[in-house]
């Protein structure tokens, strides 16, 4: 038994320790909490309507979140479907097929690439990615694959499909990271199978590899999805930032996330402003959602062997 | 039972599988290429527009109203450094306590639900901190503040301040702390001199990282710190950092000012690169982590 | 007692004669009366600058079971791997020497190791179903990769190859539940299924019955035994006993050497070298 002096700073410290681990609950709470508050008066007024509305007019204060989830939602799968089969690709060329020695600088490579803070890729974006975009790329999507509707209309160069890619160079290094730690989690014992059937070296990664690892796969692509729905500054960069929605990936779009940096400061009504805040409300739901569906793909898997996974 | 006949897999089959495993392979050599790509791209322009555009002024001066050529980002530069000092007086504390209840003292049910809030937390978007901190911090003092710019930071360190130092900490061997119970030493302190210490680069670390990455945020900013074409001289000010002003410039329509723009991207750009050189060789011959 | 010296090139092949130079192999296992499946000679394996075979001269009948025993470490698994060309897989490994299957140089810059494993098939330590396929999937993996897609074909050789791994009444109900639904024995002897499908020249197997307990053991020596009269089969083995019941001939190395080859009857009642005698009366190792 330790004397009372001596006890009084141990229980000091330990709470100490509590209140800042507790921080965290707190803080989920809280932003949860402050994002409803702001929104409550765009929700006592537009309702479950609000969802579905594709009217965003501050002159005549009406306001809908659809043209926002749309642009959100097609920017993000442009970004996935671009990025996790690259990603993955990466991962495997890494995981299965690279010699030793360029292992490491590869990875330190696709590490430095989550370094660049989003307002540099929207700098570069701007002012390099888009015009060659523009010039090149588009149009030869334009003349090639211009029977679909999704290359038609005029190029402005900034548009939805910009925004796509430029998420997808932003999240691919967390794809990649994360689908190369579940590859490396694939026993040796499965490959060996496979190569004791004699299967090639793609057979292997194929049936031994692939299909061991895809739900963990997966569980990488939807932590990527989750970082492409909230991705900001570079998205409101590149992509035109218009409330339409237009079946042309050409067109420009908007995001959940750039309507809420474009728009917030200069929101003039106390409606404006709600409905912005309903727009954070709905963005924060969704990648909570998501993170959550992550982190527990995820977890199931690797048990808490491999950690952290960001 | 039959015995089936023995099959013959063909020359050309065998062929065609050895073509596709090739081909698979050469494929996979170019993903990895393309996903290398962009971060050359990326220094490759902010080197080639940045580093013509950088000068004395850009060190020194203030920005100059718009349309007028020439200033620089002193101030901003001045300020990511005010930002994130008031950052880290937030996420470091908190965070590095955090961790410290994580790895010592916490059930491993309690430890598991915490941990899973701080990944959800750092998948929380930048600019829903932005939102939040605005209302806490903006709307009742009435004016857009270096705190609650600070405050918007220092948030986003916590989580990722906390799940580096719980890592750290737990790869303490168990002996020492039962060396220092032996000893009659207080918890608190056998936590704070020898567990700590011991693991204090690891925890370094782990700091640097979460600097490096708010560093370069920018959408917690606009609404709370906002920036400031000014020095600002007391905290309860808008303050200027250099993202804000690297995105204000970037969608300018000035020539002068898209120049700008890329010297402070640059800057920015070195700025955290050098941090994460620190990171690494702070990690290269630890012993924890 | 490492040989650091650079590895003999293989392409200047054993000494001349040395099939018959070998002493240590009696005259009724060298004699022309067995059919010889590997024939090999002066092989040698390094893994980077560790020497972990030295000058191995074996010949393996077919037909017939081979047990391979050592203590740990001694390179029974090294030298089994290298059968199939399996120690490819680590990388910085190399050999020098003569290993031939039938007749034929498996090291030959013209043969490819994919094919290689097809026609020596492996059976490891664990079993290792895919844990993402079926029971049907697991054994006809091999041939879908081989281009196989007559369907009466692969539904025989389904039936087939799990009769012959001893697995077929015990599944054959349910062969569409996932392998790893499978017992730890089952799972195993799915495994031997897998390998047989492809109707592999030489079956090799990995001490394949370390993980199981006795009774799904005695399972797979029996299968062991059967197996003998249709195929070469090469075990390695912890186990004298095992090696004891189920082999025709046993190969004992010890540091990295082939140390004396001999019929099983031989090695275990009488055999010729002291170090042998030492392993087999439990000595060491």
């Amino acid at each position: 038994m330790l004397p009372a002096g001596i006890r009084w700073p141990d229980i000091s410290f330990r709470w100490l320790a509590l209140l800042a681990a507790v921080t965290i609950g707190v803080l989920i709470a809280l932003v949860g909490w402050e994002l409803y508050q702001g929104s409550r008066m765009a929700i006592g007024q537009f309702g479950p309507r609000f969802l579905v509305s594709s009217t965003w007019n501050p002159v005549t204060d009406q306001y809908g979140a659809w043209p926002f989830i749309y642009g959100t939602l097609v920017s993000s799968a442009i970004a996935l479907i671009i990025a996790v089969p690259l990603g993955v690709a990466t991962a495997l060329y890494l995981t299965e097929l690279a010699p030793m020695r360029i292992r490491q600088p590869v990875i330190m490579v696709v590490e430095m690439l989550a370094a660049v803070p989003s307002v540099i890729f929207g700098l570069w974006g701007i002012f390099v990615l888009i015009p060659w975009l523009r010039d090149h790329l588009f149009v030869w999507l334009k003349t090639t694959l211009g029977f679909l509707p999704l290359f038609q209309g005029p190029i402005y160069g900034v548009s939805m499909l910009a925004g796509g890619i430029v998420v997808a160079i932003m999240i691919l290094p967390i794809i990649t990271s994360v689908s190369r730690e579940i590859l490396r989690s694939v026993p040796n014992l499965q490959r060996e199978a496979a190569y004791a059937l004699g299967a090639t070296h793609w057979e292997v990664m194929r049936i031994a590899v692939l299909s061991y690892a895809k739900r963990g796969l997966f569980g990488a692509s939807v932590l990527g999805l989750g970082r492409a729905l909230g991705e900001t500054m570079a998205v409101t960069m590149v992509i035109g930032n218009r409330p339409e929605v237009s079946a042309s990936l050409f067109a420009p779009g908007y995001t959940l996330a750039s309507v809420i940096a474009n728009e917030f400061t200069e929101a003039t009504t106390d409606l404006y402003l709600s409905s912005l805040f309903e727009l954070g409300l709905v963005l924060l739901a969704v990648t909570i959602l998501v993170n959550v569906i992550a982190q527990l793909m995820l977890r199931s898997l690797a048990g808490s062997g491999t950690g952290k996974i960001n | 039972m039959t015995t089936p006949n023995q099959f013959q897999p063909s020359a050309r089959q065998h062929a065609w599988r050895k073509f596709v495993s090739g081909a698979m392979a050469g494929l996979m050599l170019v993903c990895a290429a393309v996903v290398m790509a962009p971060i050359f791209l990326v220094l490759y322009f902010l080197i080639r527009e940045g580093a013509t555009s950088l000068d004395w002024a850009f060190f020194t001066q203030l920005p100059k109203p718009s349309g007028e050529l020439g200033g620089g980002m002193a101030n901003a530069i001045v300020g990511t450094f005010v930002l994130l000092t008031m950052a880290a007086s937030i996420g470091v504390p908190v965070g590095v306590m955090g961790g410290i209840y994580l790895a010592e003292y916490g059930s491993e049910r309690a430890n598991s639900w915490i941990r899973f809030m701080a990944d959800v937390l750092n998948g929380v978007p930048s600019i829903v901190w932005g939102m939040v901190v605005w209302a806490l911090l903006v709307v009742p003092f009435k004016t857009f503040s270096a705190y609650a710019g600070g405050v918007a930071l220092g948030l986003m360190m916590i989580p990722l301040v906390m799940r580096t130092t719980e890592e750290v900490l737990i790869l303490v061997p168990q002996g020492y702390r039962e060396a220092g119970l032996a000893l009659g030493i207080a918890r608190w302190k056998i936590i704070t001199v020898i567990v700590v210490k011991t693991a204090l680069k690891g925890i370094i670390t782990g700091i640097l990282i979460a600097t490096a990455r708010v560093a370069g945020e920018t959408a917690p900013l606009l609404f709370t710190a906002l920036g400031n074409n000014f020095w600002s001289h007391r905290l309860s000010e808008p303050i200027s950092a250099l993202p804000l002003l690297i995105y204000s410039y970037a969608v300018s329509p000035y020539d002068d000012w898209h120049r700008q723009a890329w010297a402070g991207a640059l800057v920015l750009m070195a700025f955290i690169l050098s941090l994460n050189i620190l990171v690494r060789l702070l990690s290269r011959d630890r012993k924890f982590t | 007692m490492a040989d650091l010296s650079p590895p003999k090139p293989i392409a200047a092949g054993p000494p001349a004669g040395a099939s018959s130079a070998v002493p240590r192999i009696p005259p009724s296992i060298a004699g022309g009366e067995m059919e010889v499946a590997f024939d090999i000679a002066g092989f040698s394996l390094w893994y980077g600058a560790n020497q972990a075979l030295f000058d191995v001269d074996i010949r393996i009948p077919t037909r017939a079971v081979t047990a391979i025993i050592g203590p740990s470490g001694c390179g029974k698994s090294t030298f089994l791997r290298a059968l199939n060309r399996m120690h490819e897989l680590t990388p910085g490994t190399r050999i020098a020497g003569r290993l031939r299957l039938f007749g034929e140089d498996l090291y030959a810059a013209a043969i490819d190791p994919v094919v290689v494993r097809r026609r020596v098939g492996m059976v490891f330590q664990k079993s290792n179903p895919f844990p993402t396929m079926s029971i049907a999937d697991n054994v006809l993996v091999g041939l879908r990769l081989n281009g196989v897609s007559d369907r009466a074909f692969l539904r025989d050789r389904l039936e087939a190859s799990l009769r012959m791994a001893a697995l077929w009444d015990e599944v054959k109900d349910h062969l569409s539940r996932p392998g790893i639904s499978l017992s730890g024995g089952q799972q195993q002897r799915l495994c031997i299924a897998r390998a047989l499908a492809v109707q592999p020249e030489v079956l090799l197997m990995d001490e394949p019955c370390s993980a199981l307990d006795p009774i799904a053991t005695a399972k797979i020596e029996e299968l062991i035994n059967e197996l003998r009269a249709s195929f070469t089969v090469i075990i390695v083995t912890h186990n004298m006993q095992q090696a004891a019941r189920v082999s025709n001939r046993t190969a004992f190395f010890y540091l990295g050497k082939l140390v004396e080859y001999d019929q099983t009857r031989t090695i275990f009642m009488n055999p010729s070298n002291s170090q042998t005698e030492a392993y087999v009366a439990g000595r060491f190792g």
